[in-house]
């Protein structure tokens, strides 16, 4: 119980200083892997709240695949840290309402939350039970909550058939592999065997 | 609850060892080796001569687009475990939810292949 405890400190702190790494390091890309610091983190954080799968998941899409993917577009874009911080005292003070905006609408969200009466019961149901936390995610997912998973395919489609619209272009000069003209080839076609005679020549 | 946490203790006792590790190498090379700081051993070295170019070079927007096709069929896969799991339990409606959304999926797998997003030119 008390590594547990110190666990949490741990993996919270670490969290909150990387998160703070993330907007403060200079370079893009020293912000990309503090953000995966913090990913790797919170699946602390997940784990020791019992959300096993959570955490599995949080490593290998956000780690494995979302952070690569901040990683390209931080090098795709070629910042340029020097020109970017030209404006930083300009911008400072509408920054800075912003943020103080966003802190009281949190403050007012926070000082007026309410549990729903019967969330304590529901809270024990999945944790204090004899199945996994894998397995009762799985139970109730493929069928109670049917339209939400074909849903999530069907953003999944989206993904996909936007991200190639917008990114692919067929290059007319490029070389490509034809697989069917290349089996279809046959030995007579490119091949020819002539007799040479010793000392003739062809 | 707590079972489960101690599953993960020796995955805790390896990130302790592998963090220490970590720091004890930092640490020592710092106070054993002697330090002479030169501008020159920081610079970038390129087979000898002046380096030509920032390293921070543009990337092709095709590897983009691989990876956030990995990303699909990451979060694909990731469905797929928890619904391996309980297969046994959810019964016919949940195998056919999966078999559809597998579909819905392989539609757009059908199109990125005859567009020939799969293919690197």
């Amino acid at each position: 119980m008390i590594v547990q405890a110190l666990m949490f400190y741990v993996f919270a702190a670490v969290a909150v200083a990387g998160a703070v790494m993330v907007i403060s390091a200079r370079n893009p890309v020293h912000s990309v892997l503090y953000l995966i610091l913090v990913f790797f983190n919170a699946a602390g954080l997940f784990l020791l709240l019992g959300a096993e799968f959570l955490a599995m998941m949080l490593v290998i899409v956000y780690v494995g695949a979302v952070a690569v993917l901040f990683l390209f577009v931080v090098m795709m874009l070629d910042i340029n840290t020097l020109r970017l911080r030209e404006g930083f005292l300009q911008y400072l003070p509408t920054g800075a309402v912003v943020g103080l905006i966003l802190l009281v609408e949190l403050a007012m969200a926070g000082g007026g939350w309410v549990f729903a009466s019967d969330v304590e019961e529901l809270r024990a149901v999945p944790v204090l039970s004899e199945i996994s936390n894998t397995e009762a995610l799985g139970r109730v997912m493929y069928t109670d909550y049917l339209y939400p998973f074909q849903t999530a395919g069907v953003v999944l489609l989206v993904a996909m058939v936007g991200s190639i619209m917008l990114t692919l272009r067929r290059r007319p000069d490029a070389r490509r592999q034809n697989i069917a003209a290349q089996l279809a080839r046959h030995k007579k076609d490119t091949l020819e065997i002539k007799k040479v005679p010793s000392g003739g020549g062809i | 609850m707590e079972d489960t946490l101690r599953e993960y203790l020796p995955i805790l006792i390896f990130l302790v060892i592998a963090v220490a590790m970590a720091v004890g190498m930092l640490v020592m090379s710092y106070i054993v080796v002697p330090q002479h700081p030169d501008s020159e051993k920081d610079s970038a070295y390129e087979c000898g001569f002046e380096a030509f170019e920032d390293a921070r070079v543009k990337f092709d927007v095709r590897f983009y687009l691989v990876a956030i096709l990995f990303i699909v069929f990451d979060l694909e896969v990731a469905f797929l475990f928890p619904w391996a799991i309980t297969l046994g339990k959810i019964g016919m409606f949940g195998f056919w939810s999966m078999v559809v959304f597998l579909a819905i999926l392989t539609v757009g797998f059908i199109y990125e292949w005859k567009k020939g997003a799969l293919e690197w030119e």
